[in-house]
């Protein structure tokens, strides 16, 4: 059986896909058979993070539809064993997921993979609710601004109604919060809401922060998950919160800023 | 396919009873004037149409000084409908009243604080507010309503008998409803509506004060008017006479 772990956040451009697409090639990584699935149906960008665009023949709308088998839409990343993906399509709209549709793919995903992350796209319509119905696990991608904090809670509410274990009375799902775009001196400026604030009002488990960086950017336009460039603060952060995840603890890092050069210490820059 | 469904059908009740139980607009009558009360209706439709296209309302004879011989519920009825309000039925009143209601066609129901109107404060958000996810579980202790989990946005809680306890922040975008006091033990940043079938002694407690709309027996303040020295910190909110005021809780 595998942990269905959605990605979500309610506000758009928040870093969504990043997260999905590091979060399912850290736990690959890891040794765990993981599938990312894009839900982003009609706008689908996972498949450009993922570096696979060129690849897609069927997608998750095909598979729904029975078009196309599973495997045949499955796309196994090249960079990490391990790791597939499951595009979404670019032609159809949302009303392509239905709920039994969407099952009864993640039933057959489950049997083989040990964790299916779902990428869910913006918003708190159709599309975000099939993303999250079926989640174990989810994580909240928030940036450090008052918007995204809103929506985010509206989210978690949602998660707590209208997921699955919430229609079942099951063990509630289990809420990470992400915080991402993470900038020391904007906090410290009060540009930016703080961490404390953030846990303040969300009060939820903390996954990571991850820090606002250029290599985010730079790895999402060359088409790599940022976490796999190690040298980066970012992936650094990734790793962490995927550790997190595992259950493994880690201890907050990065929260600093950026790191000042050895030669700026030296000479108090 | 269809044959399982066929009787599942037929095997089924073709109806069940249930309780339920559903906020109404009561239209509390003084006096019945049909032309004043033709135009007092127009009045206030014009400030809110939304609000009142198609609403189901209830009339309130608790507070009715005129004589029963007087009410004419056909008229009444008819003065409602040319603005296309559906008469349910009629609350409170004595045998005479209940007996004009029958001939009307109109439900009675007992009067008292049985189903009394939540305070209405904006309209148009109101009714825009009813299509809400349910509300983080709750354990109900007799009269009153404990919740424990965090009241997110776009959640209500209700505690239609007794008082609503929440051990944890109602954030922003979030409702919690009354009948009795409201006891927050964490940040108030959502609404908090307490007395809600009228009850001008309940008040409502928080550790700090940062709600958009705090009301008691449907007397209520917005965020704006609470940015006093009492915003963000713990604080205690009650009806003296008329006047809604807010008094710091530690002293």
């Amino acid at each position: 059986m595998a942990r269905i772990i959605v990605v979500t956040s309610g506000k758009g451009g928040v870093g969504k896909t990043t997260t999905s697409a590091s979060i399912s090639t850290g736990l690959a990584q890891r040794g765990y058979k993981t599938a990312v699935i894009d839900f982003d149906v009609g706008l689908r960008n996972l498949d450009l993070i993922m570096n696979c665009e060129r690849r897609v023949v069927y997608d998750f709308v095909n598979v729904i539809q029975g078009e196309a088998t599973l495997n045949q839409a499955l796309i196994r990343d090249k960079r990490v064993e391990n790791l597939f993906i499951l595009p979404a399509s670019q032609t159809r709209d949302k009303e392509a997921l239905t709920a039994e549709g969407v099952q009864k793919v993640l039933d057959e995903m489950s049997e083989t993979f040990d964790y299916l992350v779902c990428d869910s796209p913006a918003g708190i319509e159709h599309g975000a609710l099939m993303a999250l119905y079926h989640a174990d696990e989810a994580i909240v991608v928030t940036n450090p601004e008052v918007s995204s904090v809103r929506d985010s809670d509206r989210i978690l509410g949602i998660l707590q109604s209208k997921s699955r274990r919430a229609e079942e009375g099951r063990e509630p799902v289990k809420e990470h919060l992400l915080l991402t775009r993470y900038n020391n001196e904007r906090v410290e400026r009060g540009e930016m809401l703080s961490l404390e604030d953030v846990n303040d009002i969300l009060s939820i488990s903390l996954l990571g922060v991850i820090p606002e960086s250029q290599a985010v950017l730079n790895a999402s336009n060359q088409g790599t998950p940022v976490i796999l460039e190690d040298d980066s603060e970012a992936g650094g952060a990734y790793a962490d919160a995927v550790a997190r995840l595992l259950g493994e603890e880690r201890p907050l890092r990065f929260l600093d800023g950026q790191k000042k050069g050895f030669l700026k210490r030296m000479f108090g820059g | 396919m269809s044959e399982p469904a066929a009787t599942a059908t037929e095997n089924r009740a073709c109806f069940e009873l249930r309780g339920a139980s559903q906020t109404l607009t009561v239209m509390e009558l003084h006096h019945f004037d049909p032309d004043a009360l033709e135009r007092d209706l127009r009045d206030k439709i014009r400030q809110a149409p939304n609000f009142f296209r198609d609403l189901p309302l209830v009339i309130g004879l608790d507070h009715y000084e005129g004589n029963a011989a007087d009410l004419d519920f056909f008229q009444l009825i008819g003065i409602c409908r040319t603005h296309s309000i559906q008469v349910l039925g009629v609350r409170g009143g004595d045998d005479d009243i209940r007996r004009l209601a029958r001939n009307a066609a109109l439900a009675w129901l007992p009067g008292g604080q049985t189903s009394a109107p939540r305070p209405v404060p904006d309209p148009e958000q109101e009714t825009a507010e009813n299509t809400e996810e349910s509300a983080p579980e709750t354990t109900s202790t007799g009269a009153g309503r404990l919740v424990t989990q965090p009241v997110r946005s776009g959640q209500q809680v209700y505690a239609p008998e007794g008082d609503l306890i929440i051990m944890a922040p109602v954030g922003a975008g979030a409702e919690v409803l009354a009948a009795g006091h409201i006891h927050i033990y964490g940040p108030l940043r959502g609404r908090a509506l307490a007395g809600v079938h009228g009850d001008t002694s309940a008040s409502i407690f928080c550790q700090s004060l940062e709600a958009e709309l705090v009301s008691v027996a449907g007397h209520y303040k917005i965020s704006e008017d609470l940015q006093g020295d009492d915003w963000r910190t713990p604080a205690r909110v009650r009806l003296e006479g008329d006047v809604l005021t807010v008094d710091p809780l530690t002293r």
